[in-house]
């Protein structure tokens, strides 16, 4: 079943604590993962692909520059979750 | 028709010894910065890189090879008129043509060894460890010279704030010999041409010979630049952590050997990230000693491997004996890995 946008916010919540060590409740649809989650590029991609595991979606490469934010990536997922 | 005699080779192939050669001129990140706009801070957060290896106008290609095999040879206990074969991985020796082998075989003082480069990039440690055990398991030559060597410096370009604090110089050499137990693993390899773009030349030879204004990248004082390593970070990021590691796990199944028996782990020195994760991803018992001589040495491509080899042994943070599982993965994409008995 397709995961909801509340779900995917906490499975990239979830994540980025792993990754980054960022405390849940501080991922938040406008934050944005560089500037404000402090997660540099090469953690971006740490969190891509446990994010493709987890809600069974293919984010290639050029299109992760393009997930600025949380809300970015919940939406791409959201429209390209199977 | 004629009967054709076959050659006879050793029943095995084994790493007997290892030598190392690092360029004089220690080069702090600070001297990095007098070019990019970044921070001490980035480098090392970004890739664990502290310092790397210069190499001057004498520390040639053929100069840090005869010094490094040198050492191996020695630390073999073997002359070198019994080396049948020396086989040089690099991507920044400029003149092509002889190869830089044998010039290398000459020098060391070999007996008319067989001599010749190959191109693999990051991966040339394990396809040169690869193809000589190969020789002397058929029998082409008893003792085999692996070289990887590089002066990256050369193909940097300084002002690329994504690349220009990652590249070093220096040259790595094994000795390969006959064994009469398996000593090297079956190598995992391969190639993906299809990302060719990932990790590049930024400019050809020829074409920059022509030195098209209009077409080449230029630098802060509209000179058309020198060719240099250029790479898409994140995508190379993405395939070195998560699709080698699964080659890395192959190399120890192929090789039939449980992580837990694992001693050491010898990737590539690409960057400390990487290592990291990959050393996460293959979730490696932390009794396994992890080479991380690239805070050091920075990323010298083909050398990479046996420098960090030769650091671990010469440390005492690896022994003679133990069991490694080296990777080599670049430029290609290429990749080669195999489990080894340390020397």
């Amino acid at each position: 079943m397709a995961a909801t946008q509340e779900e995917i916010v906490a499975g990239l919540a979830e994540i980025v604590n792993e990754i980054a060590g960022i405390p849940v409740e501080d991922v938040q649809l406008d934050k944005s993962f560089t500037d404000d989650l402090d997660v540099d590029s090469l953690s971006m991609v740490e969190v891509v692909v446990a994010a493709e595991e987890r809600f069974d979606v293919k984010i290639p490469d050029e299109d992760v520059k393009n997930l600025k934010t949380v809300g970015d990536a919940t939406d791409y997922i959201l429209k390209h979750q199977a | 028709m004629a009967k054709i005699k076959a050659s006879k080779g050793a029943p095995y192939a084994r790493i007997i010894g290892v030598g190392g050669y690092r360029p004089t001129r220690v080069v702090p990140n600070e001297v990095i910065l007098e070019r990019i706009d970044s921070s001490d801070e980035w480098i090392r957060s970004r890739s664990g890189i502290t310092t790397r290896h210069w190499a001057n106008d004498e520390e040639t290609v053929a100069a840090m090879s005869v010094e490094a095999s040198g050492k191996a040879i020695a630390d073999a206990g073997i002359s070198a008129e019994q080396i049948g074969a020396v086989i040089v991985s690099t991507v920044s020796h400029f003149k092509q043509t002889p190869a830089v082998a044998t010039e290398i075989a000459d020098k060391l003082g070999t007996a008319k060894a067989a001599a010749f480069d190959i191109s693999a990039g990051c991966a040339g440690f394990g396809y040169g460890l690869t193809l000589a055990k190969g020789l002397i398991v058929e029998g082409s030559a008893e003792y085999v010279l692996v070289i990887g060597v590089e002066r990256l410096s050369d193909l940097t370009d300084l002002e690329d704030r994504a690349t220009a604090f990652l590249f070093g110089d220096g040259a790595g050499a094994v000795v390969v010999g006959p064994s009469q137990e398996p000593a090297i693993g079956p190598t995992v390899w391969g190639s993906e041409g299809d990302k060719s773009e990932t990790i590049k030349q930024t400019v050809a030879w020829n074409e920059w010979r022509v030195g098209d204004v209009s077409q080449l990248p230029l630098d802060r004082d509209g000179n058309v630049k020198f060719p240099a390593i250029t790479q898409e970070g994140q995508a190379v990021f993405r395939w070195a952590v998560f699709e080698m590691a699964k080659v890395a796990q192959q190399a120890l199944d192929a090789a039939g050997v449980d992580p837990a028996d694992l001693d050491v782990f010898i990737p590539h020195q690409a960057n400390e990230r990487i290592i990291d994760s990959m050393v996460k991803t293959l979730k490696l018992p932390e009794s396994v000693t992890v080479a991380r001589d690239v805070r050091t040495t920075g990323n010298t491509s083909a050398a990479s491997i046996p420098l960090a080899m030769e650091r671990l042994l010469a440390t005492g943070e690896a022994r003679s004996g133990d069991t490694a599982l080296v990777i080599g993965f670049g430029a290609g994409l290429v990749y080669a890995a195999t489990v080894v008995t340390l020397p």
